[in-house]
């Protein structure tokens, strides 16, 4: 069975992996998470993959089992570094595979961000992009002591204080996704002129300031940094409801959704279309991927027996926000494939385990795609926009 | 028995933007893509440097209302060049210049600690202290901090940001697989801090760092300034790099280290300087002179003259005299987003001095620009600057430099092939890296966890 679409796959990287008790494994490098060669290794494998691009997890506070508070439990990887370098540390290191860290946009800066993925993009040639999320943990609010966050029931939607406060957050965030993009936009490409005659390394004509003012922030720009090589690094957020589906239809070039079953997936594309319609951007490509946790074996039973392993170490059924696949990497390929019909373009699989199952993504999953005509079989060449089929954007400033 | 020789410590400046980048030379590369950094960084760590140094402002500077186009514009995230720098690198120190206006130390803590772990111990940091509503324009907070307070905000940010690099221990970490027990305790990276800038709490999410916490560095020159490096700083940077100049001020800062209980080695004073190498004394004269000449056009000149005269000179003729009439007096409003027309305390004497040296000399405008700015540090052959270089250690003036190019990426080539061999040879600078961590290349003691 041949696809008709090119297909994208992404990995998700995060500790140890996905699984709380994956640090705990034989091959698991528990005591490396903080070095940077625990981090190369992992992304030269998913390079030697080929697949299109990897995340890297990040927040603003200690991780944990609940979605609003810290849990105190010293069972589970705790302490991380922050994305954004672990990716600038990798760049020089690798060559054709995206790097798409997480930043928050609650506490943080939009100048400061744009310029550190602007130069993620220089340093690694064209392949860079960003993860926006949210934090609305009160917890990590009291780490920066300028802004109240309330403890509320975050998932609970029927709460209107929750609607309210989540609907704030990610406005937020959409303001200051178009604070960066407007700052990458700042300098037009051929700015720099560097005309000895006149005496002038710039033309001025072609520096923009952005003028931004909204109710968190007010950014005059330009930026400091030049308009990075993709003009645009890709911006992608994950979403769950209608909230987020609006931010990623705003602002995103790749969305990710946690859809149960392929029916569910269709009916959020449709969802993520209207909205990106509304926001006036039908015409443009927005890929929607499916985020999918991976338990990978040689046959199901050892998936299974795999999973059921690390449920034991844990203590505790898995459970998770996005749909959970166990068994092998063909049976995998099977509903990677079928899936697309729900207008699907990619996937973000989240490895239940490192390296484990990264390895099963690369030796085992993309194989099979490889043998059914659904996978690239090498690296085109050029920058993470291209590989994804985005066009390099015209700069909004530009006049000619 | 011959007294053992003071070790120099140097330093590579990334070419800024400012004046003393010549882009206009025919070698000049690009200021912003990564082969440039790479290579500049490269040649430090064959050089056996102590750091790279990379340099930061957050508003591209304007004059007369307009972006100022004379010089590089445009220039990388610190942290994030740095990270990548990293990767290149094996022992170099990575410095770069973090603002303590227009961050929170939260944020910074964590990129530091994150730093520090990716490129296993070589970060460090450079403090600074803008205050001004025009780069605050960028910013959540707009301009908030009066200029007096700057330095409270900055000494207040470096001591949250030490309690963040402290508040991990570093045994917290046991991730024992047989047991299930990753973390030794759970309140691990808890921090409280509050005085009047900062009111924070909770747990700091970067287990400790190789280093403990980046070196730090800091550029001071005012008296609070220095106050603060000596409360606070591994290094300070400085433009005092003559003998005399030296001298005084290493014997001012180091004298102020007792009443913090510190120690003279506990903090270096590292000048910048510049350099022009020749084959010959007299040939590196002339390249000197010709350097100085590209670094002040007529154009850059009329710039310099309107910092301290604060008025719009546009019309003037740059091989013509220096502007009549006395400086505008008061606030400076014609340069925005530089730090050193700040330093232009007292305009009214400076253009005196100028005039009179116009007049004795008879020099042009352009041509006092050229004499009383930025000068090359060290001019003459290879052996001639290893010498001076060598003597103002020895004669502790300094502790080492911090080389400023004048060219993007390849200005210290030349220097790392002929002078820095000479350095070694006598015994004053390490032939190889013996030691891991910036903190240890610079000769530092251990961190001591402040209270």
């Amino acid at each position: 069975m041949a696809s008709p679409l090119p297909l994208h796959l992404a990995v998700a990287l995060d500790g140890a992996g996905w699984h709380p008790a994956a640090w705990r494994l034989p091959d698991a490098r528990p005591s490396e998470l903080l070095t940077a060669g625990y981090w190369t290794d992992l992304v030269t494998e998913a390079e030697r993959g080929l697949l299109d691009f990897v995340t890297i997890e990040d927040g603003l506070g200690l991780q944990s089992s609940y979605p609003d508070r810290l849990d105190g439990r010293t069972d589970q990887v705790r302490g991380r570094l922050d994305a954004v370098l672990t990716a600038a540390r990798i760049a020089p290191l690798t060559s054709h595979i995206g790097l798409v860290p997480t930043a928050t946009t609650t506490h943080t800066e939009p100048f400061h961000i744009a310029k550190a993925l602007a130069t993620l993009d220089y340093v690694s040639l064209g392949r860079a992009g960003w993860r926006v999320q949210v934090s609305g943990r009160p917890d990590e609010a009291a780490h920066f002591g300028r802004r109240h966050i309330p403890q509320l029931k975050i998932e609970d939607f029927t709460d209107p204080a929750v609607l309210a406060f989540v609907n704030e957050l990610f406005d937020e965030a959409a303001d200051f996704a178009e604070v960066v993009r407007r700052l990458w936009d700042s300098w037009e490409d051929d700015a720099e002129i560097r005309d000895v005659a006149t005496g002038r390394f710039i033309d001025i004509a072609k520096l923009h300031h952005i003028d931004f003012e909204g109710p968190r922030f007010s950014v005059r720009g330009p930026s400091i940094t030049p308009r990075p090589p993709q003009g645009q690094p890709l911006v992608t957020s994950l979403a769950h409801s209608t909230i987020p589906y609006r931010l990623g239809a705003r602002a995103a070039d790749v969305v990710y959704i946690t859809p149960a079953d392929a029916d569910i997936a269709r009916a959020t594309v449709a969802e993520i279309r209207e909205l990106q319609a509304e926001a006036g951007r039908a015409e443009q490509t927005v890929h929607v991927f499916a985020d999918l946790v991976v338990f990978l074996g040689d046959t199901d039973a050892a998936a299974a027996a795999g999973r059921a392993r690390l449920e034991e170490l844990a203590g505790a059924a898995y459970a998770s926000d996005a749909p959970i696949f166990t068994g092998t990497p063909q049976s995998l390929a099977d509903q990677l494939l079928a899936w697309q019909d729900a207008g699907l373009t990619g996937y973000r699989l989240r490895p239940a385990t490192l390296p484990g199952d990264l390895h099963a993504i690369t030796r085992g999953l993309v194989p099979e795609l490889q043998r059914r005509g659904a996978f690239r079989t090498a690296y085109p060449g050029g920058t993470l926009r291209s590989l994804l089929g985005l066009p390099r954007p015209a700069n909004r400033y530009a006049t000619v | 028995m011959t007294k053992p020789r003071r070790q120099i410590h140097l330093g590579a400046h990334f070419p800024g933007v400012n004046n003393t980048t010549v882009w206009s030379d025919p070698q000049a590369g690009s200021q912003i893509d990564f082969a440039s950094f790479t290579h500049l960084a490269r040649t430090a760590e064959r050089a056996k440097f102590d750091f790279f140094f990379l340099a930061e402002g957050l508003r591209l500077r304007e004059q007369r209302g307009r972006i100022h186009d004379l010089d590089v514009v445009g220039r990388p995230d610190t942290f994030t060049v740095l990270a990548a720098l990293a990767g290149v690198t094996t022992r170099l120190g990575l410095a770069g210049t973090i603002n303590s206006t227009f961050n929170e130390p939260y944020e910074v803590a964590r990129q530091f600690a994150s730093l520090d772990h990716l490129s296993a111990g070589r970060a460090g940091w450079n403090v600074v202290t803008s205050w001004d509503a025009f780069t605050g324009e960028n910013f959540r907070r707009g301009g908030f901090l009066a200029a007096e307070d700057r330095y409270r905000r900055a000494e207040q940010f470096l001591r949250t940001a030490g309690k963040l690099f402290d508040a991990w221990r570093g045994d917290e970490i046991v991730a024992d697989k047989d047991s299930g027990t990753f973390l030794a305790d759970a309140g691990a990276g808890a921090f409280t801090h509050r005085d009047d800038q900062f009111d924070i709490t909770g747990q700091f999410n970067v287990p400790r760092s190789p280093q403990g916490r980046p070196v730090i560095l800091q550029a001071g020159d005012s008296d609070a300034g220095r106050e603060f490096a000596a409360a606070t700083a591994d290094a300070i940077f400085t433009q005092h790099n003559t003998l005399e100049a030296g001298r005084a001020f290493v014997g001012d800062v180091k004298g102020r280290l007792a009443r913090y209980g510190r120690s003279h080695d506990e903090l270096l004073v590292l000048p910048s300087a510049t350099f022009a190498l020749g084959d010959t004394d007299a040939e590196a004269q002339e390249k000197a002179l010709l350097v100085r000449r590209q670094q002040v056009s007529g154009q850059t000149a009329l710039r310099f003259v309107e910092h301290v005269w604060n008025r719009d000179l546009s019309d003037h003729d740059p091989d013509g005299p220096l502007p009549e009439g006395d400086p505008v007096v008061g606030e400076n409003t014609i340069a925005r987003g530089r730090a050193s027309v700040r330093q232009i305390r007292d305009p009214l004497a400076t253009a005196r001095k100028w005039r009179e040296l116009a007049e004795a000399k008879k020099l042009s405008l352009r041509e006092v620009v050229i004499a009383v700015t930025g000068r090359q540090t060290f001019i003459g052959t290879a052996a001639t600057i290893a010498d001076q270089i060598d003597d103002l250690v020895q004669q502790r003036a300094a502790d080492g430099f911090i080389l400023v190019p004048h060219v993007t990426p390849g200005g210290l080539d030349e220097f790392a092939d002929q002078v820095v061999p000479l350095l070694q040879e006598r015994g004053s600078f390490r032939a190889d890296y013996e030691t891991e961590t910036l903190r240890d290349h610079l000769g530092l003691p251990p961190v001591r966890s402040r209270p």
